[in-house]
């Protein structure tokens, strides 16, 4: 089961980045749970989202404190909250930031966790260049699909038609493409 | 059709297809999405010949559907927590005047101190209005419970509760099978009510009854209850040979056969306890669940007939009877009374606090070899606690008790007292 925890703030897209996975992987035939961490959210509030994705029927419905998944859709909750808490130390990483390691402060914490791999990329930058406005959310799902072939670039393209109708859709689904192709060669490591 | 969709769109999308007539609603957390999703349908015509009315209040909204329902509507409404607890009066009249009206209850924590999360407080303090009360494990059961409640509602003439946990089934996106319009249709027959208010054929609904025969219209409401123990597993049945799965019925059995101990819990945590049931048996403990479905009416024979090898039932429930302990354990060991099983009360996940797979292997395994006290809280803070009975004992003015709480886990950071 791979399980995908996501971390970012209130209005930054982290709960529909969860559905946008679920959805990809019902497409691919898999079967799939996404829940938010239930809170009173605010815009700017930090705000958590979570996904399970695996081949048989899903029970549990607890929060996933053990995540093999990080998804960090904004790099200044790194310093405020322990968001790797719990992951896998064959866990993988995706970074929105345009940021290096030395720059995040990340570079102790990897020499510690050497099998981590953590990708880091400017996952809202694509999105600003495609819609005009900042929202990871969609270059990091299909970073993950791209990096992991968790899921397929056609089941990704799916669940973007599927969440945002029409033309917004169509630009989405041109965010997918890039970050599909951009982060595979963006790799960060020790 | 399968779909990977939220839990309120699918529960809104299955109350539709019941083709509902009246529908009155108040919004509140976490029930919120389904009947703004509802109210949408009606908006733009997906729902035939219905009314969908925007009311002051959850009190308006019951009142509305009590005169609906004796009008003879189908009728619906959904809500949670506090509202249910301000609808209460019109709770038991629409019950009491046996109007079969279906609610969805988004299971959420009772204030004070306010919470929007889950626990099964709300419904359970309704557990005695004389509506039937069926809870989901899944969201695939909230809609086929929805579907089922209809009919049940409408041949006994009696309203039902559907029970499904706030945020953790309302807000999940899961894959959910939603039937097809003909196969409501198949299943569902039009609303025949018993009583109608009709300007042709007049008659009073709701007459004073006095000390001479209120007991016997209560004995008749119970009555009511004793004939659905026999409803509700056929009309489960008759909902699987249309829609080829199994859904609802009084309760559900997990690996119960020649189990020593069995867990048994209402809703959503089953799915984490099947979890915890097949780690422990992988590890030769010999455990099994219930999962208790039916709860309004109580299934005593049918939780007795399952639960009688057993050495031990570990009762996990998500409410607390204050200066009591357990509501559910207390009626399964009623139900169990004279057999030598031990019954134990674990009061797990108030106002949201999540319970694990961890956790719930952890108490098995207590209470089988240390056993547990009664009743066993999950996960409780004793450090915050006892800190806190200190400052009360050491001074008169120690100050509001929640306020105190969070300062002492460091969710506050207002005046240390």
């Amino acid at each position: 089961m791979i399980e995908i925890r996501i971390h970012g703030r209130g209005g930054q897209g982290v709960v529909t980045a969860a559905e946008l996975l679920a959805a990809a992987a019902f497409h691919d035939g898999k079967v799939a749970q996404a829940f938010p961490s239930f809170g009173s959210e605010r815009t700017g509030a930090p705000v958590t989202a979570f996904c399970r994705i695996d081949t048989k029927p899903i029970r549990s419905r607890e929060p996933i404190t053990h995540p093999n998944v990080l998804f960090i859709q904004d790099s200044t909750l790194l310093h405020q909250l322990n968001v790797f808490s719990g992951l896998s130390e064959q866990g993988i990483v995706m970074m929105n930031s345009t940021r290096q390691v030395e720059e995040l402060g990340l570079k102790d914490w990897m020499v510690q966790h050497p099998e981590v791999e953590i990708y880091s990329f400017p996952a809202s930058d694509l999105a600003e260049k495609h819609l005009g406005r900042s929202i990871a959310n969609v270059g990091m799902v299909a970073g993950f699909a791209s990096v992991t072939g968790a899921l397929t670039k056609e089941a990704v393209q799916y669940a973007i038609q599927g969440k945002f109708p029409g033309k917004l859709g169509a630009l989405n689904v041109q965010v997918a493409a890039e970050a599909f192709d951009y982060v595979s060669s963006h790799k960060i490591g020790v | 059709m399968k779909q990977q969709i939220e839990g309120s769109q699918a529960v809104a999308q299955a109350v539709a297809l019941c083709r509902p007539e009246v529908m009155a609603c108040y919004p509140i957390s976490p029930q919120t999405h389904i009947v703004e999703t509802l109210s949408r349908k009606v908006k733009v015509g997906e729902i035939g010949n219905c009314q969908f009315l925007n009311v002051e209040s959850e009190f308006g909204a019951l009142s509305v559907l009590i005169g609906a329902s004796a009008m003879g509507a189908r009728s619906y409404t959904a809500t949670t927590s506090q509202g249910l607890l301000f609808m209460a009066e019109a709770v038991y009249n629409a019950a009491g005047l046996g109007l079969p009206i279906v609610m969805t209850i988004a299971n959420r924590a009772i204030g004070a101190p306010i919470n929007i999360w889950n626990d099964h407080s709300d419904s359970m303090a309704m557990r005695d209005s004389g509506w039937l009360q069926l809870f989901a494990e899944d969201n695939q059961e909230a809609v086929d419970l929805h579907i089922q409640a209809f009919r049940l509602a409408e041949e006994l003439s009696c309203p039902v509760m559907v029970c499904m946990d706030g945020y953790i089934l309302t807000h999940a996106f899961e894959e959910v099978d939603l039937p097809t319009q003909e196969q409501v249709d198949d299943f569902l027959p039009p609303f025949e009510p018993v009583q109608v208010l009709d300007p042709q054929d007049p008659v009073s609904i709701g007459a004073m009854v006095g000390p001479e025969a209120f007991t016997e219209v209560r004995y008749l409401a119970h009555h009511k209850h004793l004939q659905a123990l026999e409803a509700i597993p056929r009309i489960s049945q008759t909902f699987q040979n249309i829609f080829q799965r199994s859904s609802g019925g009084l309760l559900k059995l997990y690996h119960t056969d020649k189990a020593e101990t069995l867990l048994l819990a209402l809703g959503s945590v089953n799915g984490t306890i099947k979890d915890a049931v097949d780690d422990l048996r992988t590890e030769g403990w010999p455990v099994g669940a219930i999962q208790l479905c039916s709860y309004r009416p109580f299934p005593s024979h049918a939780l007795r007939h399952a639960a009688q090898n057993a050495k031990r039932v570990i009762v996990i429930e998500k409410d607390l009877a204050v200066g009591n302990g357990g509501i559910v354990s207390s009626e399964v060991k009623l139900a169990l009374q004279g057999l030598p099983t031990i019954v134990d009360t674990v009061i797990a996940g108030l106002g949201g606090r999540a319970i694990s797979k961890a956790a719930v292997i952890d108490t098995v395994k207590a209470a089988c070899l240390e056993g547990l006290e009664e009743p066993h809280f999950l996960d409780l803070n004793w450090e915050a606690i006892n800190r806190e009975l200190t400052r009360q004992a050491e001074q008169r003015r120690s100050g509001p008790t929640p306020e105190n709480l969070l300062r002492e886990i460091g969710l506050s950071s207002g005046k240390a007292l």
